[in-house]
């Protein structure tokens, strides 16, 4: 299967390489396109694709051949690494797209930095991918560390509340989190009714009682679904129907079933993973995309073709800087980091001195009856400049 | 905080530490009745337990379309629950316990610990094939709604209760009613029944109740089945009161459940239920210090809060063995199951 990729692609270089002197600039995307997660994976590769179907024609005058190679990490740490390693030996691949996971992403990027292979990532949001300074490492998603004092915001500003019930689940990613909100509430003058850790993963009468005591507006519960969703149901079992606000640790489709439909109401959470809807530009793209694959557009889809066009706007402004010319990766990479891109489905894009997207978006999804929508779309801003 | 907010507050706190402590109780049962027969701590316990709650997870689901009576469903589940735990804790003594009876005492602790971890990493692989890891049950309609709700026609009795501050689901009154039938069958099994009588001649002495023409095997065997089928209960009754599981849920309440045995004095019977009822109710006490705390203004008081309500029982536990290290109900010749 994979010979027989190879040998036509061969034949179709060497039918261009005769029909026309143009040279050609790949660009390659890593991602899952197979195992668990390959369904996020494909959307990835199917938005970059679709940007780079776009942006043929533009390339073509400009006197390039584009072509995309998509690259499959299995949403493992050392395939992605050794994906990269075979794109960084591929001197016509000027820029990469990827990943899914903040775990291959790291390695990846790393393998990629020596040849100055730009990268940029439609997906990854651990706070690391780019707090390692790497040059080559752009994003363009919020950081994880973005969602605590957005969902302090959201809790103040949207659920008006004044006296906020805390708790976490005693692990860095959840202590974390409530942490930060935490301090966020009280710089806002937010009564904190109580702040507690449970790694009780079943029994949760005693909160239970005591946020019936407590009476407070709101409850922000840093951790993840499977204990929370527990804690909700009990909540809601004894008759309380405050509003609980978590991370993106609750972003999964588990958590309604948990909480059971009945329960699953006045639930949200922060998330950097934006459902369709929530990107109001996108109607045209999940039309095309429809009609390109054969199946409908997510969120990762629109983020992959935002992040593939940026690079490929990246690449034409930097041939159009270097007199018509293709570029060198080192002036792509350079173009990339400093550039502003418009009119993309999730708004303007442009980096901070270490990749992160200067002006990101959380979204805040409201689950009704087990349901998730959208609830509102809040603008963070990445710690540095 | 005025008396009319704080009663209920406490009197609901106590009531969960009940509910949880009867889970408790059964579990403990388990560990109790093996230990009096080999005097082995059978560290699997945990997992017979939550193969019960898997086992009532999939009665429930597979049920969950039918329109079967919902205590039908329960009653299913809970014998579903019993036959499977009861041959599994049966299955462990005969391969891993009784070939090492001889051996000194750590071999089949040991054992017990590596028996364990099979069957959780077994359970996960079983669930795992069906895409499964997280086990959400799925409960007749009714079970968690108000004990007594205003429509139903106990409404009286149940704005009685909440009057006075109790506030409970229908599943919690089931799970009470459950584990006292459970407790009543078992002690009449043990002290009414020739079986009981010999499985107690065993437990006191195995070499003079086999030359009485008692087969102890036999017993030690009848034994794990009890204990195993009690395990089986407890665990319907755990999925049934906080609605998800994994293969990994059984270790936290075993752990509690086998302390809550030594509290009582293992060995005891009574002990045993009485160890599970107190340890619920402290832990929940535990849970909510910091309201007193803060009430009575002792700041050292209100930063006891949830996180250190999994202490209390060990707490409690070295308290018991350094004054009583017989336990509360274990005498020094303790009369054992």
């Amino acid at each position: 299967m994979k010979k027989t990729a190879l040998s036509l692609s061969v034949l179709a270089a060497l039918a261009l390489g005769t029909a026309s002197a143009q040279t050609t600039i790949k660009i390659a995307s890593i991602s899952p396109l197979s195992g668990g997660q390959s369904n996020l994976g494909t959307q990835i590769r199917n938005g970059v694709q679709l940007a780079v179907n776009e942006y043929a024609a533009q390339f073509k005058k400009a006197g390039f051949n584009l072509q995309l190679v998509p690259y499959d990490d299995q949403a493992d740490p050392a395939t992605g690494t050794a994906a990269a390693r075979k794109i960084a030996a591929d001197n016509q691949i000027l820029a990469v797209v990827g990943t899914l996971n903040s775990g291959v992403a790291i390695p990846a990027s790393a393998a990629l930095a020596p040849s100055n292979l730009v990268m940029v990532s439609p997906a990854n949001t651990a706070n690391q991918v780019t707090d390692r300074g790497l040059a080559n490492m752009n994003r363009i998603v919020a950081r994880d560390d973005s969602q605590g004092p957005a969902g302090a915001n959201f809790i103040t500003d949207t659920l008006k509340a004044k006296k906020v019930y805390v708790l976490n689940d005693k692990t860095a990613y959840g202590e974390g989190l409530a942490g930060e909100v935490e301090k966020a509430l009280k710089a806002k003058g937010v009564t904190i009714s109580g702040n507690e850790g449970t790694e009780e993963k079943s029994d949760f009468s005693s909160i239970v009682a005591k946020i019936k005591l407590t009476k407070p507006d709101a409850i922000y519960f840093g951790g993840i679904y499977n204990q929370i969703g527990v804690f909700i149901k009990q909540l809601r079992g004894a008759g309380i129907d405050t509003p609980v606000v978590g991370g993106d640790g609750l972003d999964s489709s588990e958590l309604p079933v948990i909480i059971g439909k009945a329960g699953a109401n006045n639930v949200y959470y922060t998330t950097v993973a934006a459902p369709l809807e929530a990107l109001p530009a996108a109607k045209t793209f999940a039309a095309n995309f429809q009609k390109t694959f054969n199946t409908p557009a997510q969120g990762f889809g629109a983020f992959g073709y935002d992040a593939a066009k940026v690079t490929l706007q990246g690449i034409l402004d930097a041939a159009r800087a270097n007199g018509g010319k293709a570029p060198s990766r080192k002036q792509v990479l350079d173009t990339i980091r400093k550039g502003t891109y418009k009119g993309l489905l999730s708004g303007e894009v442009s980096f901070n001195s270490v990749g992160d997207r200067k002006a990101a978006t959380l979204y805040v999804i409201k689950l009704t009856d087990g349901k998730a929508a959208l609830e509102t779309s809040l603008a963070v801003k990445p710690p540095k400049n | 905080m005025e008396l009319s907010v704080l009663l209920p507050f406490i009197v609901n706190v106590i009531i969960g530490g009940l509910v949880l402590g009867f889970v408790y109780a059964i579990i403990a049962l388990g560990y109790t009745m093996v230990y009096g027969v080999l005097q082995l701590i059978n560290f699997a316990h945990s997992e017979v337990f939550i193969t019960g709650a898997v086992v009532g997870f999939e009665v429930f689901r597979i049920l969950q379309n039918s329109a079967m009576n919902g205590y039908l469903k329960l009653l299913i589940a809970l014998v579903a629950a019993m036959i499977v735990s009861g041959l599994l804790n049966v299955l462990i003594e005969r391969l891993a316990y009784r070939p090492l009876r001889g051996a000194p005492r750590l071999v089949p602790l040991i054992t017990a610990i590596g028996v364990s971890l099979i069957l959780q990493d077994t359970l996960r692989f079983l669930e795992g094939l069906q895409g499964r890891f997280d086990l959400t049950y799925t409960l007749p309609t009714g079970f968690a709604d108000k004990f007594c709700a205003t429509t139903s026609s106990c409404a009286p009795l149940g704005n009685f209760l909440r009057t006075i501050g109790v506030d409970v689901q229908l599943k919690d009154v089931i799970l009470v009613i459950v584990a006292l039938v459970s407790l009543g069958l078992l002690n009449y099994v043990v002290n009414r029944t020739r079986l009981g009588k010999a499985i107690r001649a065993v437990s006191q002495d195995r070499v003079t109740a086999g030359l009485m023409g008692i087969d102890s095997n036999l017993m030690i065997s009848a034994t794990f089945l009890i204990g195993g089928a009690l395990g089986g209960v407890s665990g319907v009754l755990f999925g049934m009161k906080f609605g998800t599981i994994n293969a990994y849920s059984g270790f936290d309440p075993g752990i509690i459940a086998f302390t809550a045995a030594v509290l009582g004095g293992i060995g005891s019977i009574p002990g045993a239920v009485l160890g599970g009822l107190l340890l619920g109710v402290i832990q929940n006490l535990i849970g909510v210090t910091n309201i007193f705390g803060n009430l009575l203004g002792l700041a050292n008081l209100g930063t006891i809060d949830a996180s250190y309500s999994k202490i209390g029982p060990f707490i409690v536990l070295v308290l018991i063995l350094i004054f009583k290290p017989t336990g509360l109900l274990g005498k020094s010749n303790v009369e054992k199951v």
